[in-house]
């Protein structure tokens, strides 16, 4: 199963992306250059942290216009799985590929730590190799992470089944309904503030993260 | 067409907590602005752009707005000014 991570301006967890898919899950991945047109035929497109295009105006704003999010949004809507993590998560939001946005922290300080998150469902391509309830340390780094919908949207992210991860125990950054993760009504676009791709090694601390890459793996392969 | 000078002022939707602009206000309160009671801080961007008349710039600028210059989730804005700079030849 074939990766594709897109690479914008200012990307910086790409590369943590491949490692993962590459090193961790041993299924090849590419880099897709934002302003190409060519998904490459991958299976599934990885949309990295980092601060794409500086962050500049608001956190994704620019780089959904960046050439390739065209044939993301395409492969999105053919059904095609999209992973988006932490910059990669606001940029699906600014795209409308998710729904709501993700606000300054509460706190106003970008956190860097790792905290625990928990496996609201497994009934998605992204956590079928978790336990529902299970509790994951996974890191998290972002000074916009403030999950917000209006009430409405939050209801039904929730009756839907579409909030995948919670915050659990502390909320880190304020977020509606301690979000930190959710799926589009089709299931096949996460967005997520924690980095799994940084928790795939034992070696960095944690591989809670792993079982999302094998989820997908077991899951899109399988289809 | 004209070239005009257009404002726009971007601020987070009311009701929505603003952690920015509390800490703001907070700190002028400690500073003895003991009058303060609400803060709130946002973008003001200001373009040049080409337009037939004042409507029409003010109606561009609208849909930028809607478009990339503001995230209607989050964040209202308002065209503050439309001033006509010197004609384009």
């Amino acid at each position: 199963m074939k990766f594709g991570i897109v690479v914008f301006p200012g990307s910086n967890c790409d590369t943590d992306a491949y490692h993962a898919v590459v090193d961790g899950l041993g299924e090849p991945a590419v880099y897709l250059w934002h302003k190409s047109h060519d998904l490459e035929e991958v299976d599934v497109v990885v949309l990295p942290g980092g601060f794409a295009y500086g962050d500049y105006l608001r956190a994704g704003a620019i780089a959904r216009f960046s050439p390739i999010m065209q044939e993301v949004a395409e492969h999105a809507q053919r059904g095609g799985p999209v992973l988006a993590i932490c910059n990669g998560f606001q940029v699906a939001c600014e795209a409308g590929l998710l729904p709501g946005a993700l606000a300054r922290n509460v706190g106003l300080q970008f956190i860097s730590d790792t905290v625990r998150v928990r496996v609201e469902t497994t009934e998605t391509i992204f956590t079928a190799a978790y336990g529902r309830g299970q509790v994951l340390a996974i890191p998290i780094a972002h000074g916009e992470g403030r999950y917000y919908a209006d009430a409405e949207t939050l209801d039904r992210l929730d009756g839907e089944g579409q909030v995948v991860f919670r915050y659990h125990g502390d909320n880190p950054n304020g977020s509606a309904r301690d979000i930190a993760g959710i799926v589009n009504a089709g299931g096949n676009v996460l967005g997520l503030m924690p980095h799994p791709e940084r928790a795939c090694d034992a070696r960095v601390g944690s591989v809670d993260g792993l079982a999302l890459f094998s989820s997908l793996l077991s899951r899109v392969a399988a289809t | 067409m004209t070239r005009f000078r257009v404002s726009v002022e971007i601020r987070p939707r009311d009701g929505i907590l603003d952690p920015q602009g509390r800490a703001v206000a907070d700190a002028l309160r400690t500073l003895g602005f003991a009058a303060v009671h609400d803060v709130h801080v946002g973008r003001f961007v200001v373009l040049e752009a080409d337009a037939a008349s004042p409507d029409a710039a003010s109606a561009d600028v609208e849909r930028m707005c809607q478009r990339l210059l503001a995230n209607p989730v989050v964040e209202d804005y308002r065209i503050t000014a439309v001033v006509p700079q010197v004609a384009s030849a």
